[in-house]
């Protein structure tokens, strides 16, 4: 076969290649919804973080504002410390509130936050002090047979 | 006695199979080594690509399609029973980028490309051609294997993305276009499922790998071939076993680095 027909041939399915790729990439995948360079971190402490995991979401009114990038267990508090990155386009005052909750009955955890009234805004590497843990059915089981052995019989 | 005579069997194979692992890693180094000529003559291995990728195309596009396809039928049928259809983008998509589209690609890459380097090199040997190459002072190692390694090193990652991307259009073809799950979920529940780094890089680097593994085999092969009819045969069979098995084991090995422990 002639060279030129071959470079052709062999263009033709290099270019194919890295457009299933750059597809994969874009329309499967989620790399048109990174924005790595404008986000900034902000952490919380729970004292229950119940199934949250590291990429959960981080909602404000249903909307994604951001992602959990780091869990870890503060060994002076022995409290789990959450660090999200939230997108910078959202701007939230410093008293938001920070609740951990449930998609569905059974589905995914995340961090739903709550605005608060103040007029400065959380900055880089600030933290939420306002929080409320995860439920965890357990605890809500046993206060509910607490309950029920408590009320007098009839 | 036979107990000794079985014996000595297994350990005439023991040794024959290290001594041919130790050979194959050499030639695999060699190959390496002498890669500079297959690039700064490049046409060379553009000449394999086109022989290892374009030819290959066919086999993957079609083969993809119809993978996805079923995993759109399968994958619905199963889902619905739970009430969630909607996560057919999501099951469809991590199951080729991260499983099937490497893993599929690269078996079919060696029973089809592989082969053939195999039988190519094993009848260059078996005409001595390769015999002529060395007293023309050619290294045959820069002149036949390296393009050959390069090029399915190079095809090997381009053909499984082409696998995953032309099967997650059979799955949205099966499942919204025919079966009618919602549009929209289908590929926001994709999108929020699939990670770029996690699983599409990974799924990169497991392609990359298998087509290492699968050239390497099947050169090693083609040129240790005994030089007659019947041992380029055997050595043809070899290389699809031989790649096939491999490529599942080290999908296994870089499954667990990857996805393990989490």
């Amino acid at each position: 076969m002639e060279r030129t027909t071959l470079d052709l041939w062999v263009g033709m399915f290099v270019v194919a290649g890295i457009a299933a790729l750059v597809m994969l990439a874009m329309k499967v995948g989620n790399l048109s919804t990174y924005n790595v360079s404008e986000s900034y971190e902000v952490h919380a402490y729970f004292s229950n973080i119940g199934g949250l995991k590291p990429k959960a979401s981080v909602k404000s009114a249903g909307v994604l504002v951001g992602r959990v990038t780091e869990i870890t267990l503060d060994t002076e508090r022995y409290e789990a410390k959450v660090v999200m990155s939230l997108d910078k386009r959202y701007q939230f005052p410093k008293d938001t509130f920070a609740n951990i909750l449930t998609a569905g009955l059974l589905g995914e955890q995340y961090i739903g936050l709550m605005p608060g009234g103040d007029e400065e805004m959380l900055q880089n590497g600030e933290q939420l002090k306002k929080t409320q843990s995860a439920v965890v059915l357990e605890d809500l089981i046993g206060k509910f047979l607490y309950s029920k052995a408590e009320e007098p019989a009839k | 006695m036979p107990a000794i005579s079985t014996i000595r069997e297994i350990g005439h194979r023991t040794i024959n199979a290290v001594w041919r692992i130790g050979m194959a890693t050499r030639f695999f180094v060699l190959a390496l080594m002498y890669s500079g000529n297959s690039f700064r003559r490049f046409h060379l291995t553009i000449k394999e690509l086109f022989s290892t990728g374009v030819m290959s195309l066919l086999i993957i596009v079609v083969a993809g399609l119809f993978v996805g396809m079923v995993l759109g039928l399968q994958g619905y049928e199963t889902l619905k029973r739970y009430g969630s259809e909607s996560a057919l983008g999501s099951m469809v998509a991590l199951s080729l980028v991260r499983e099937l589209g490497p893993v599929l690609a690269a078996l079919l890459f060696a029973s089809r490309a592989g082969s053939a380097m195999t039988a190519e090199i094993g009848l260059m040997k078996a005409t001595e051609q390769i015999a002529a190459m060395e007293m023309m002072a050619v290294n045959p190692i820069a002149r036949i294997v390296a393009p050959r390694f390069w090029a399915g090193v190079i095809s090997m990652p381009l053909l499984a993305a082409l696998f995953s991307a032309v099967g997650v259009f059979g799955g949205y073809f099966v499942g919204v276009v025919q079966i009618g799950v919602d549009e929209g979920s289908f590929w926001s529940q994709m999108q929020s499922a699939v990670d770029f780094r996690e699983d599409i890089l990974n799924g990169v680097i497991k392609s990359f790998v298998f087509g290492m593994a699968v050239t390497v085999i099947a050169l090693f092969e083609g040129y240790d071939a005994p030089p007659t009819a019947e041992g380029v045969s055997g050595a043809t069979t070899r290389t699809v076993v031989e790649s096939s098995l491999a490529i599942l084991m080290l999908d296994f090995v870089l499954t667990a680095m990857m996805f393990g422990g989490k």
